[in-house]
This record gives C-alpha cells, structure tokens and sequence, in this order.
C-alpha cells in the first residue's frame, strides 16, 4: 500500500508503521505489517488475544524491538529511539502506578526524570489533574484509589507529558462493567479536548465501536480490515471480521448461489433466498460455495414484512434482554438469531415468518472466506 | 382470588419458618476443645518446643550458676545464686590463645565483618537479580544457570583456588578479601531470590517507568528499590546470620587478630589449658548466638511490616 514514503509526510500521518515484522526466534508475531494513522485520530486496534495488538502497541511505544521494519511518529524514524524520546505516553491495563508514590509523585515522576523545572511540573500537575477532576486525590497513595480513580491517574501520568500520541493498552479490561462505560464516555470526552492521536488496544468490540474514528481487526498479527466503525460493522471484509464484531453475532447460513428464474439466489439445505438489493463487488455466479451472513437485527419478523420474499421459521428458544428480545429460530435446519422490540414476545414453537433485508447482508466466499 | 390464596399461603410459610428455627442444629457448628486432632497437634507442637528449648534452658542457666554449683551436676535445676561473672569473664577476659580479652574483641571483628559484607553482597545481587529479571540481555538465562550451578559446588572445593587468587590479588587476610569472598557466595542464592521478586512485580511498572524516562539505575533506586522492602529484609536475615555464623571462611581467610567471634568462641571452648569453664563457654556461646536472635527478632516485625507497606497491587 505505502510504496513512496515521501508521501505520507505530506499526507499529515501521525503515526505509520511500515513493513514491521517481529519474531521471537522461529515465532513470527507480527509479519510486515503496514499502518498509517492520520493526525488527531482515534485508532482501535481490536483482536482476540494473542492476535498481536499489544504488541504492536508495545513496538510503537518503543518497548520491544521490531525485527525489521520501520516505525515513525510525526514524521520522525524513530525505529531506534527510546521511548522517552518517541513523545508517546502510555496507558496500561493494569495502570502500573508506582505504589510508593502519591499520586502528585505518578504524575510527575516522568517530568522530574527528564529535568524538568519545578514551576513547570507544578503546571502541567495542576492541568492534568483538573482534566481528569483528580485534584483531591493528589496526596493519596495508589492503594488508597478505587479502579477508575487510578486509571484516571494513569491516563493523567501520560496526559503530563504534554505528548502527540497516547497509547493505551487495554486500559478498561480491569474496570466492572458500569465504570467500564463511565471512563470509556471520558475518554472520548478527552479524545474530543485534546485532539491528540490515540490509539488504542481492547478486545471489546464495544469500546472499539464506540470510541473509535477507525477500527483496525487483527488476527494472527494480520490486519483484517482497517475502517470505520460503520463499514466494519455492516460491510465486514472477510468471515471473521464479521464474525468477531457485532453480539448477539452475525448469523452464518453456508449455502450455494443457484440460477433461478433468470436471476442468482442463495440456497441452502432446498430453501431459496432472494439476493435483491445486495451490492456484490464482483458477478455472482452461479454454483459458487458461499456463506450467507446476517445480522440479528436485519432480519424483519410477521409485522415487519412489506411484501418482499417471507420464509416460515419455528420459535426455538427466547431470551429477552429488556430493550429489545433476542429469539432463536429453526429455518431450512439453521439456528438464527433474530432481534425484535423487547415488547414482542413469542412463544415456544410458534411459526412466524422471516423476511431478510439483503441490503444489509454479506456474502462471503466459502473457501476464501473474503466478501464478495 | 387465586392471587389471594398463593399470597397468604407464603405468609404462611414464613411464618412457619420463623417458628420452626427454633429446633434443630442452627449457625456455626460447635467444636470441641479436646478433639483427638486438637490433642494430637499441639502435643507434637509441644514436644518439638521442648525438645529446642531444653538445651537452651541448661545453657541459660548453667552460664548464671558459679563453678562449684555446676560442680553439683544438677543441669537442670536453676541456680540458687544467680551470678553475672561468667558473662562479663566471657566478654571482657576469656584467653583464647595469645591474648585474654575476651569475646569483645572477635564481637568488633565480626561486626566490621558482616556489615560491610552485608550490604556488599546484597547491593551486587540485588542488581543482578534486576537486571537478570528486566533487563533481559544476550546470555542472560545462561549466566543464570551457571549462577544457580555455582549454589551446588561444595564450599571446600573452592577454598584453596580462592585462597590463591585473594592472594594474587593482594587482598589475602584483608577484611576486604573475606568481604568478596562473603558476596560472590552470597550471589547465587540472593540473586535468584531478587531475581524472582522482581520477575513477580508487574512488568507494566517497568515500562511505564521507561515511557517516563527512568534509566536502569533510576528504575532500580526509585520504582524497585521502594518496592522491595520485604525481600531486602529477607536477604538482611539470610546475609546476617549466614555471615555472623559463618566459621570455615573465618578461619580460612583472617588472621588471628581479625577472628571473627565464631572462631574465637571454638578457641574459648576448645582452649585446654586449666579447668573447663562451663559457665564462661555457655555464656559465650549464647553471647555469640545473640546476634542472629536479635536480627530475628527485630527484623522479623520488620519484615511483617515491609509486607503490610508494600501492598503492591498497584
């Protein structure tokens, strides 16, 4: 994708890793991997663990060494720099606060370290900690900090150093669910105060959703799809991005495409589906293998229903969630998932009848698993 | 109606639970103070407290009675009058060899010993043991090994090298010599307990304080160091009493008049010349031993503390 590096100088890219390859002996981690982020972007990098999205984060922040390729940071080689020198800070899953510092000395450790004046620390001490509404905290320990106190104290430790890139690695995963959402709200807050560019690594496909500009999918050290969050969710580039995001997840139906009165339809296991509307980026032809995938709520139920194609379905099981209700159903021996209002509830073993919206569907290749 | 009647069947119900917890067994279980188990457990415990304390009963009393009350041969019986001269002959007069002052003189020698030997092996160590665990270097697992290897060769083997090599370097029968000799065996044991404590520490810790700009030393003295309290104390106790007890290194690599007080009391005690002095021996030894138990001790609340302090999880 990056061919003239000149480029990208001009392109305004904050952040741009070319070609970064690192292995632990025979292990390859990450394999040339390429990825640019524009200025004052919010990047989620999203991925099951293991995929290598910290550890791409920790290349970046200078923490581990790539084995080959390049790293640079406002325009700047600094593939050899140290972190200090890379103006990243850092925020982590388990905040890594210095117990046996207030949090007057986490925030500026890094400031003293470097030299900085007194007057001068005291400022940026004083700013941060009025973003972050910590200043009563300023004289407490670490240990005397609830979860979400000390990771606004860690988000303040990089906030200090006055830098262009905060990278943050899982830094909600230890959070309970409610605090979890209350600091994913701030830290978009601070995304739109600073304008700084963040990026930002969790393998919850929430906060990736939520908060990011664009969402890059890893699996095994690859980027599947980098996009926003729109185009991930409704138009996934492969099985697995489509699979990985969205829950209750997407519904799979492995079928063939067939000719039917002059027209291609999806069918599997003698059940016809219609492709109207489904904006294939190449021609569909016919007696290809391919996955059908749809998402819980494109899947119109009775009432819905506007005179396009209907397929009877059985009530299988129901799982209501408050707002809305999740029911399971039986249709040509899949199991589907489908999302209605929490309102609409339906019994066990009812026949009701399904329509697919398949501008919103997604058709996949069986062996390669790519869109189509 | 049928809503009415499920209703007062459950104040029914509870009402009925209410009255029925009165019967049968109810909350904690009670225990029985003399169970077998009970019996079992501290009468094992009891004994083994006997079987240490009893020696140490006979050494205590035995250094406060006068020669011709041990003469008597009652060892266990406490002393009728209680005298504090053996103690002060143990320190200030005993004769071992040459000179007759005493412990007082081998105390001095262990304490300029240990101190110096202490806080040496324990810096050197400490080190390793943090850069062994996160600063990983080309070679480092394998000079770990050859660390942990070194922990199993007898002591014996190496004196007579060691012996040569302090003496190539000038520094044979120098308080110096006998404080490298303490820290390079020192080394295998502290380094993998520090290096195993610092491998437990968070690493995210060690690399926020890289992102913040910290080097090796000011990771090591400001993010490590006030971390560590805990295994410091561990390798103070292990170092000291290891140290303050050491005999064969004493002997080895002193001369007579820088004895370590170990070496002294196995003059006092062995010296031949005149009547055997129980009392002057016990009061010594216990001298000697004094030291350790202190450490024990004092350190021990210490190190309760340094645990307490340390809450880690940052």
């Amino acid at each position: 994708m990056n061919v003239v590096p000149m480029q990208f100088s001009k392109a305004n890219h904050s952040v741009s890793v070319r070609d970064l390859t690192l292995s632990f002996g025979s292990l390859t981690v990450l394999g040339n991997l390429n990825l640019d982020i524009h200025d004052g972007e919010f990047l989620v990098l999203l991925g099951s663990s293991g995929c290598g999205k910290s550890t791409l984060l920790n290349c970046i922040a200078g923490l581990l060494e790539p084995t080959e390729g390049q790293i640079f940071i406002k325009d700047k080689n600094v593939t050899w720099e140290e972190p200090k020198d890379r103006g990243i800070g850092m925020v982590f899953q388990s905040y890594a606060l210095y117990p046996q510092m207030t949090v007057e000395g986490n925030l500026s450790f890094g400031l003293k370290v470097a030299g900085m004046a007194k007057e001068e620390i005291a400022k940026r001490v004083a700013r941060a900690a009025e973003i972050l509404q910590i200043e009563p905290l300023l004289q407490r320990k670490p240990a005397a900090l609830s979860g979400g106190q000390r990771q606004r104290v860690a988000i303040g430790r990089a906030l200090v150093r006055d830098v262009d890139v905060f990278l943050f690695d899982e830094p909600l995963s230890n959070l309970d669910a409610k605090l979890r959402s209350e600091l994913r709200v701030e830290i978009k807050r601070l995304h739109q105060q600073l304008k700084n560019t963040m990026i930002y690594v969790t393998h919850d496909q929430i906060e990736a959703l939520t908060l990011a500009d664009r969402i890059a999918i890893m699996k095994s050290g690859v980027i599947q799809q980098l996009a926003d969050p729109v185009t991930i969710y409704n138009r996934p580039n492969n099985l697995f991005v489509a699979g990985f995001i969205g829950s209750p997840s997407m519904n799979f139906l492995r079928g063939e495409l067939v000719e039917e009165g002059g027209r291609t339809v999806f069918t599997t296991n003698g059940v016809s589906f219609g492709l109207d509307g489904y904006e294939a980026s190449e021609p569909l032809t016919a007696g290809r293998k391919v996955v059908l995938g749809l998402r819980p709520e494109h899947i119109k139920v009775d009432g819905d229903l506007s005179g396009e194609e209907a397929h009877e379905a059985v009530v299988d099981i129901e799982e209501p969630m408050g707002a809305d209700n999740l029911i399971w159903l039986k249709l040509a021996g899949h199991t589907i998932s489908v999302r209605v209002g929490g309102a609409r509830r339906y019994a066990i073993g009812a026949q009701v009848r399904l329509g697919f919206d398949m501008t919103m569907a997604s058709l996949f290749d069986a062996g390669t698993e790519e869109r189509i | 109606m049928a809503d009415v009647s499920t209703l007062n069947t459950t104040v029914v119900a509870t009402d009925a639970a209410r009255t029925r917890l009165s019967a049968g067994p109810r909350g904690k279980k009670p225990k029985k103070a003399l169970s077998r188990r009970n019996i079992m457990l501290y009468g094992i415990l009891g004994l083994a407290a006997l079987y240490y304390l009893l020696p140490l009963y006979v050494m205590v009393v035995t250094s406060l009675k006068g020669m011709p009350e041990i003469r008597l041969g009652n060892i266990f019986s406490p002393p009728v009058e209680i005298t504090f001269e053996p103690w002060v002959k143990a320190w200030a007069q005993a004769c071992t060899g040459l000179n007759c002052d005493g412990l007082s003189r081998g105390f001095w020698n262990s304490v300029q010993i240990m101190v110096p030997s202490v806080i040496v092996s324990i810096f050197v160590a400490s080190v390793s043991g943090y850069s062994l665990a996160n600063w990983r270097f080309k070679g480092s697992e394998l000079f770990f090994s050859i660390l942990i290897i070194g922990a199993f060769i007898p002591y014996q083997v190496m004196i007579y090298p060691i012996v040569i090599i302090l003496r190539e370097m000038g520094v044979y029968g120098t308080l110096t010599g006998l404080i490298i000799v303490h820290t390079i065996f020192g080394m295998p044991i502290l380094t993998l307990l520090f290096r195993n404590y610092f491998a437990s520490l968070p690493e995210e810790l060690f690399k926020a304080a890289r992102i913040d700009g910290a080097g090796f030393w000011q990771i090591y003295g400001r993010i490590m160091l006030p971390m560590s309290l805990p295994i410091f104390v561990v390798a103070m106790i292990l170092q000291v009493t290891g140290i303050w007890n050491d005999f064969l290194f004493g002997v080895v690599f002193t001369r007579p008049d820088t004895y370590p007080m170990t070496v002294q009391l196995n003059n006092i005690v062995n010296s031949v010349q005149g009547v055997k002095e129980y009392n002057v021996n016990m009061a010594a030894t216990l001298l000697t031993g004094a030291v350790p138990l202190i450490v024990y001790f004092v350190s021990g609340r210490l190190f309760v503390r340094g645990i307490a302090a340390g809450a880690v999880k940052g």
